[in-house]
């Protein structure tokens, strides 16, 4: 995103969409929203007993602060960092703090007060941070010239801590409680400044998360979890082959059964609908249903990996081309690797499911999204309303990792709902869940270079062959033949080299494909990261000092291998058998590098067992959650590339379930240690995905230091290590 | 109808007895805390006590039961249970998910292995969290060994 200095009131006034679409329509507006959203009885924002101040913040009578949030809470402790942020400003007693989503059916009826509910890219802090400091900042304005006006004193004499206003010459003092209905009402002629890093107090602390209690007591509510009077439940069959359809369903062969209702049509599938999600499920296994499977019905995986190799050497679209790599490479002997990685499923512990209540005028929705406000606008579709009449009730979402972006279950649960005008519960079983996700996409990646002879890359040449995801879901038909997600990780490639092509290939099968936790950067840092390690193998360079090298201008780089080095103890020795790799990439505007020690069992399993993070996203919220997010990014990553593997036969998925769809647990769970070298300044790096792509290539280093063997394709348990520790 | 104990509760169900007690749980009695997470007892998701065995409920039909059954809502009263008190000291939650179903397993296992190694723990924890909180899981058991000390 190009930078525009924007002044601050005209940011306020207008909104600036130019910053990602926050426009926190805020305006700091969500003043003039408030007072006609208190009128709407059937507005479920106003369920609470406090006074709203703005559209984000309500102060209750005994001073407790509600900060509502329009992201969504999947494990990345969103709840807790972007109150943070408000509360910073505001000046609040944290202890008094709770969060709440915003709700997206406001946005639609109000001039989009909380702007876009979209929770990905690791963007909920990067693109809302400055805007919620300004809603804090402005809000405290309002909350001190309400006590001053009380006093009758000047607004600069009153000062805004923990939850109270001081009035320090002579003492007196309001919690926050007792002033928020005049506050409400207050105009400013202008906003208040907010912090500057220097001045935090708040952000930076290492907070418990406020999400954590009723994680624990089982009182947190998935959308699993929500029970409607008078609701039935659902399970739905689609075809085994997508983009396939129904041809005929046999519903006589069911009817009469305990607790089943009845039998309804979903685009590709059918779905049984019962009194228990138990009796719809064995019902629907009984389901005679004949299936079209449609032209996805011949192919498999061998074939899609000859047709990806196939197209490397065919037409590509040029993403990036500084200097002239061909000719370089044509007068060297260049080394040259193909790098491929296998569809891989999210697999969320919580299967998607959906409860959807369509009556003529009111469509209610309860489930875990990713997306709150793009879920009404798709539901409003769906059922034939307008989006203001549709109330999606976010809850706790049992995982994301990018596959809630998308509802497609939500869509079958608003149809079933109103072809039996009852409320309904729509729950995808593992095997439904594995079977229909949209996976990350299939992929061959060839890198070639050229060492001139100072051993550094003359030139290097990158070509990916992989599935379009906005083609996929329909968005965009990417004309340029260049999608940004296809290409990330490989076009802003840090190193330096004179010559660079960066070539793309978009070709998709009839498998769905979308965002998947790191996106791109999941297998491109696969692939450049393992090729810059072979490059160093090839140079006799040590891999970490090959990078210093290669990366001798990008101080931030720098620095985070400088404390790699140090806290890995990279140039320790290791036993026989053992080995130690690193890799380094920049994903959502943060660097992250990590070193690996494996060890290799006789028949060549691989048994990780340190991993050292170092993370450089410029500032930190909340440091401990940082490092939960690091953590849970590279145990995500280290399951697929170890195990990660959706295979494709006769045109369906193969894997079902978790028995043949492995994942690391307990016991294959490294230590794991993670260190900040924050490079401060501008820089307001994402969180949620950066640690996922360097964990692929490390490993896969990692086995090279310990055998001398290069594994170039994942997963790797496909990889054959047997007698070579 | 079945008779089941749950969290010291009788119930008296009119369910066919071959429904896996994890949806009886959830759908007939409203104990939404245990959860579903692959139905075939791989992931851990739904476990529970019966007379203080942790279980998959979801692999363990209901006309099978021949004990008390002991849920993540009968663990304790507000979250007092050494267990949890660990689980939130060493945050380990994210989406949370599974959350229920790891601190069933762990009470259970730690009734039997009151100085756990990390051995044993490797070998008694199997259940799967896709947020990768088993770094914090591990150090939450041994705290909680502690407090149960204590």
């Amino acid at each position: 995103m190009s930078k525009i200095e924007i002044t601050r009131r005209h940011f306020l006034n207008v909104g600036l969409t130019a910053a990602g679409g926050l426009a926190v329509g805020v305006a700091v507006p969500g003043w003039g929203a408030a007072v006609t959203a208190l009128a709407d009885r059937s507005a479920p924002w106003e369920n609470q007993d406090g006074q709203e101040i703005g559209a984000w913040i309500v102060i209750e009578p005994d001073d407790d602060v509600v900060i509502r949030v329009a992201k969504s809470e999947m494990g990345q402790g969103i709840l807790t960092a972007l109150p943070m942020i408000v509360a910073e400003e505001l000046g609040c007693d944290w202890s008094k703090v709770r969060s709440e989503y915003a709700s997206a059916n406001r946005n639609v009826r109000q001039a989009q007060p909380y702007g876009s509910f979209g929770t990905g890219g690791s963007g909920s802090v990067r693109r809302s941070r400055e805007a919620l400091q300004q809603i804090g900042a402005s809000a405290r304005a309002r909350l001190i010239a309400a006590a001053a006006k009380r006093w009758q004193v000047p607004d600069g004499e009153c000062t805004a801590a923990d939850g109270k206003i001081v009035h320090a010459p002579s003492g007196r003092s309001f919690g926050y409680g007792a002033l928020a209905g005049e506050a409400a009402a207050i105009r400013l002629d202008s906003e208040p400044p907010i912090k500057t890093p220097d001045q935090f107090t708040l952000i930076g602390k290492p907070l418990a998360r406020l999400d954590t209690r009723v994680k624990v007591t089982g009182e947190a509510e998935f959308g699993i979890d929500i029970r409607v009077p008078d609701m039935v439940y659902a399970a739905v069959a689609t075809c085994p082959v997508p983009g396939g359809s129904v041809k005929s369903f046999d519903a006589a062969k069911i009817e009469g059964r305990r607790g089943i209702h009845s039998v309804v049509p979903v685009p590709n599938g059918v779905a049984v609908v019962a009194d228990r999600f138990w009796r719809a499920q064995q019902a629907l296994a009984d389901l005679p249903i004949e299936w079209d499977e449609g032209p996805g019905a011949g192919s498999d995986s061998d074939q899609f990996r000859r047709d990806y190799r196939a197209a490397l050497d065919g037409k590509a679209a040029n993403a990036l081309n500084t200097g002239d790599a061909e000719q370089a490479l044509a007068g060297a002997a260049p080394i040259e690797a193909l790098y491929e990685v296998p569809h891989v499923a999210h697999a969320p512990m919580e299967p998607l499911n959906c409860t959807a209540h369509f009556r003529p005028d009111r469509l209610d929705i309860w489930m875990g999204t990713q997306d709150a406000l793009g879920a009404t606008n798709t539901a409003a579709k769906t059922a034939g309303l307008a989006p203001e009449q549709v109330y999606v009730h976010n809850c706790y979402l049992g995982g994301g990792f990018g596959r809630r972006a998308v509802n497609d279950e939500m869509v079958q649960a608003v149809l079933v709902s109103k072809a039996v005008g009852k409320p309904v519960k729509l729950i995808w079983t593992r095997e439904d869940d594995m079977r229909n996700d949209r996976f990350r996409p299939q992929a061959a990646i060839r890198m070639k270079a050229a060492l001139g002879p100072d051993k550094l890359p003359l030139a290097i040449d990158i070509r990916t062959a992989v599935g379009s995801i906005e083609r996929s879901l329909g968005r965009d038909k990417v004309e340029s033949g260049v999608e940004r997600q296809a290409v990330e990780g490989l076009s802003n490639l840090p190193y330096r080299t004179p010559n660079l092509r960066v070539d793309c290939i978009l070709k998709n099968t009839h498998i769905p494909v979308m965002f998947w936790r790191s996106v791109g950067s999941s297998q491109n840092a696969f692939a450049v990261e393992s090729f810059i390690d072979e490059l160093a193998h090839e140079a006799g360079a040590d891999p970490l000092q090959f990078r210093r090298t290669l990366l001798r201008d990008k101080p931030d780089f720098l620095h985070v291998l400088d404390v790699l080095e140090q806290k890995s103890d990279w140039g320790r020795a290791l036993p026989a058998g053992s080995g130690r790799g690193m890799a380094i990439h920049e994903a959502f505007g943060t660097i992250v590098a990590e070193s690996v020690e494996l060890a290799l069992s006789p028949k060549g399993e691989i048994r990780v067992d340190r991993v050292v993070a170092v993370v450089d996203c410029g500032h930190v919220i909340n440091p401990r959650t940082v490092e939960m997010q690091i953590e849970s990014a590279i145990i995500y990553g280290l399951s697929a590339a170890l195990f990660g593997e959706i295979t494709i036969k006769n045109g369906r998925v193969e894997q079902a379930n978790f028995d043949d769809y492995q994942m690391v647990r307990l016991a294959d769970a490294p230590k794991i240690e993670t260190y900040l070298a924050l490079s401060g300044g501008g820089k307001w790096g994402g969180i949620g995905e950066p640690g996922t792509p360097p964990i692929a290539p490390a490993v896969a280093n990692a086995v090279f230091a310990a055998t001398g063997k290069r594994i170039r394709g994942l997963p790797f348990k496909n990889a054959d290590l047997s007698g070579r520790a | 109808m079945i008779h089941l104990t749950v969290n010291d509760q009788v119930h008296e169900l009119d369910v066919e007895p071959e429904t896996p007690l994890l949806w009886v749980l959830r759908d007939e009695i409203g104990l939404t805390g245990t959860k579903y997470g692959c139905g075939i007892a791989q992931c851990g998701a739904c476990t529970v006590h019966i007379d203080g065995q942790s279980v998959r409920s979801c692999v363990v039909t209901v006309g099978a039961v021949r004990g008390r059954v002991l849920t993540i809502e009968g663990l304790s009263k507000d979250a007092g249970h050494p267990v949890q008190k660990a689980w939130i000291a060493e945050d380990v939650p994210q989406c949370g998910y599974c959350q229920s179903g790891q601190i069933m397993a762990a009470v259970a296992f730690l009734q039997r292995h009151p100085k756990p190694t990390d051995a044993e723990i490797d070998a008694a924890l199997t259940g799967i969290c896709r947020c990768g909180t088993y770094p914090r899981l591990r150090a939450a058991i041994h705290r909680a060994a502690v407090l149960m000390q204590g």
